[in-house]
């Protein structure tokens, strides 16, 4: 059993928890991700390390499913059945020179943890936050203490620069020599996003995050075409070099259970929660 | 193809086999002609005294038999169930040369599950060593290796990747065939021997080599958890499973009982599986009992199915349709499977393992209608722990090379089971784990 030891909420729908699993936090690096089976009749899903302290780990996510639903429920001192991790590759962090760190939506999640290890190995850090609205913006004080320069953006241009985070980079690229980026968000932000980089031959890491089921290469569920090749998200990634990634097979392949999804949110609502009064689980 | 058979319509998962009664036990072992030398046990991989537990059934004692097959095996009702006995001690069995075999293995299943129900006894161990040694995996190697080790006296701490333990007997192979209450209760006997099994330990990320090779020794019985695709087009969409993503998601995950547990999987109307081994069969007889139509599509002859003899009769008996010399070459469909192309495929002249060479036949393609196609090609060794002791010698499926004691090039570090071998059974899985855990014993004695 791994302890809560805080939960939050951090914005509409987004969440945070910080969970205790020593052998997770002890060897996470930035870009790897655990597997979290929340209690016994639970399914296993992915969830970025977004920090880690000691012997706990924060996770951040938004309650979009019934995995998630039911993690944004959970206080601190509940307990889940199961975490697995860190799985996956790390970042590939080394000294490049100017790099830029891109979140977009929860995706920013996955940002700080990126840019502080990038800043450590001696690189000129750029942040990008881009979010729907302010509202749901996230972990923007923990970028701008990491970061050498922040930049926020809005669709709504509620706060920051009104547009997309892409705009952003574009105009960086236009402006000065950038060495490497990272982009996190959801499939159609990062495509939309490296897309950007591509004609200036930029290095462009993209953290792909297909369904899994046990995250250790033996299932095959996670598989993504990059460079043409099939690769597993789950060991040869979660990163990989975006101007390689076959993104509309990705974003395919993530709808794969989308009717299930509703079936179950459904099944959960209706006999799961307790909250409109029938108990079967 | 045999066709006006009934076909028996299971949508359950209980187990298919029911075994055999005390009384038939007795009456079967009778039969046991107690030979001089005996060469059912040259036909065992682990080297059960099977003639010494064949007469303590005839004579009725249950607790003896199962205790005698104990001292060499800690799994009995798992291996009297998967075991394939027919190559093994039952096709080294004298009486076969004239009629049919000893049922060794259905005593074997018998009196472990007399004692399952009667009160489990453990064998004895061996003093405190005062020696760890490390265990990577809890499937039919790791458990071998980890009981075998508790019982010299070594402490035994076993990494488990996933939150259950037991590997393939818990994640691939269905319950149908092997009841997990089962493979749960032998694995508990384990751990009653002290062998302590840390769960969700994915070691090479959760536990570092360093970590792992501070040990005294190591044994890897990783297995071959790595699914092979055929690198076909079409591979990628929506309803393509390898055989090892199905089975998990019912077997481990339990997403035949969706949405009271959470995971899903595509059920199917109409399912092709391509493969002709026992995990090819076990996913066609999956994918049967959620509902589907299912057609399993095998490049070699019939005779050459690498499943066992049992196993196709059974898929055969549920209503899985087995479509011989032919190959699939392309899954056809938008975002879903909407098809499988496949083609007719003629045998050629022998290859190095004795069966005939498939060779495609040009303009033979034809279509099957399917939702779902489930690839049970193979599987090779999961490369990440491997990849992370660059040490280790791998042969060229990626395999760890290791001498006749299961020793690799790494010192202090052994494998065994698929690993090592390559996709093979539990119970070779098993008898190489066991060797290595002798082996293991003998260094830590030494020094």
């Amino acid at each position: 059993m791994y302890l809560v030891e805080e939960a939050a909420q951090l914005a509409d729908r987004v969440f945070q928890l910080w969970i205790r699993a020593p052998q997770v936090a002890r060897h996470a690096r930035a870009g790897q991700f655990l597997i979290v089976r929340a209690h016994e009749n639970g399914e296993r899903i992915p969830l970025t390390i977004s920090a880690s302290r000691g012997d706990a780990v924060r996770v951040i996510f938004m309650a979009v499913g019934k995995t998630t639903g039911y993690l944004s429920t959970l206080k601190k001192g509940d307990v889940l059945s199961d975490i697995v991790g860190p799985l996956g590759k790390p970042s590939e962090i080394k000294k490049y020179g100017t790099v830029v760190v891109i979140g977009g939506g929860v995706g920013i999640a996955s940002t700080p943890i990126i840019a502080r290890e990038a800043k450590e190995a001696g690189n000129h850090v750029i942040g990008i936050c881009g979010s729907r609205n302010k509202d749901l913006l996230i972990l923007e004080d923990e970028m701008a203490a990491i970061c050498d320069e922040l930049f926020i953006t809005t669709d709504d241009g509620s706060k920051g620069i009104h547009g997309f985070a892409a705009s952003v980079l574009e105009q960086l690229l236009k402006e000065r020599k950038i060495d490497c980026v990272w982009i996190v968000g959801p499939a159609i932000m990062m495509k939309v996003t490296s897309n950007v980089t591509r004609p200036y031959g930029v290095r462009t890491f993209v953290s792909l995050n297909p369904i899994m089921v046990d995250g250790t290469g033996m299932c095959g569920s996670c598989r993504v075409t990059v460079g043409g090749e099939t690769k597993f998200a789950c060991v040869d990634g979660p990163e990989f070099d975006a101007h390689q990634v076959d993104f509309d097979s990705l974003m395919q392949r993530q709808r794969m259970y989308v009717d299930e999804e509703k079936a179950s949110v459904e099944h959960h609502h209706h006999g799961g929660c307790g909250c409109c009064g029938s108990e079967q689980r | 193809m045999t066709a006006s058979r009934a076909v028996r319509e299971v949508r359950d998962f209980n187990e298919v086999n029911r075994g055999i009664s005390a009384e038939n036990a007795v009456f079967e072992a009778l039969r046991c002609l107690d030979c001089v030398r005996p060469t059912c046990v040259t036909g065992c991989p682990v080297g059960i005294d099977i003639p010494a537990f064949v007469q303590q059934v005839a004579a009725g004692d249950f607790a003896g038999a199962v205790a005698t097959i104990k001292r060499d095996n800690m799994l009995p009702a798992i291996c009297g169930r998967v075991c394939p006995q027919e190559s093994q001690c039952e096709g080294a069995c004298i009486l076969g040369k004239n009629e049919k075999p000893v049922s060794i293995g259905a005593l074997e299943r018998f009196v472990a599950d007399w004692e399952r129900e009667h009160g489990m006894t453990l064998p004895g161990t061996a003093a405190p060593s005062g020696r760890r040694v490390a265990v990577v995996g809890s499937g039919p190697a790791g458990l071998t290796a980890a009981a075998e080790l508790a019982r010299f006296g070594h402490a035994v701490t076993v990494f488990e990747s996933l939150h259950e333990a037991g590997g393939v007997l818990t994640y691939g192979i269905p319950n149908f065939r092997l009841p997990k209450e089962i493979v749960r209760a032998e694995i508990d006997q384990v751990k009653r021997l002290g062998v302590e099994i840390r769960l969700n330990h994915l070691v090479g990320r959760s536990v570092s080599p360093d970590e792992l090779l501070s040990y005294d020794a190591v044994f890897l019985g990783t297995g071959a958890g790595l699914p092979y695709f055929m690198g076909i087009e079409g591979e990628n969409l929506n309803g393509v499973y390898s055989a090892n993503e199905f089975l998990t998601r019912v077997n481990l995950m339990h997403a035949d009982c969706f949405p009271a547990f959470d995971t899903p999987v595509k059920r199917g109307c109409n399912v092709v599986v391509v493969g002709g081994g026992n995990v090819a069969m076990d996913a066609a007889r999956v994918a049967r009992r959620l509902g589907g139509e299912v057609t399993l599509v095998y490049r070699r002859r019939e005779e050459d199915l690498p499943a066992r003899a049992v196993e196709i009769e059974n898929a055969r008996a549920e209503g899985v349709h087995i479509v011989c010399c032919a190959n699939p070459v392309r899954v056809v469909g938008e975002k879903n499977v909407q098809a499988v192309e496949c083609v007719r495929m003629s045998m050629c002249e022998l290859d190095e393992s004795g069966r005939p060479k498939p060779s495609s036949i040009e303009e033979s393609n034809f279509l099957i209608e399917a939702d779902v196609f489930i690839e049970a090609i193979g599987q090779g060794p999961n490369p990440l722990l491997v990849s992370m002791l660059p040490q280790l010698d791998r042969a060229q499926r990626g395999n760890v090379v290791v001498d006749a004691d299961g020793q690799t090039t790494l010192a202090r570090v052994y494998a065994g089971g698929d690993v090592a071998t390559g996709a093979a059974t539990v119970i070779w899985a098993m008898g190489s784990a066991k060797k290595a855990a002798a082996a293991i014993d003998r260094i830590l004695r030494k020094e």
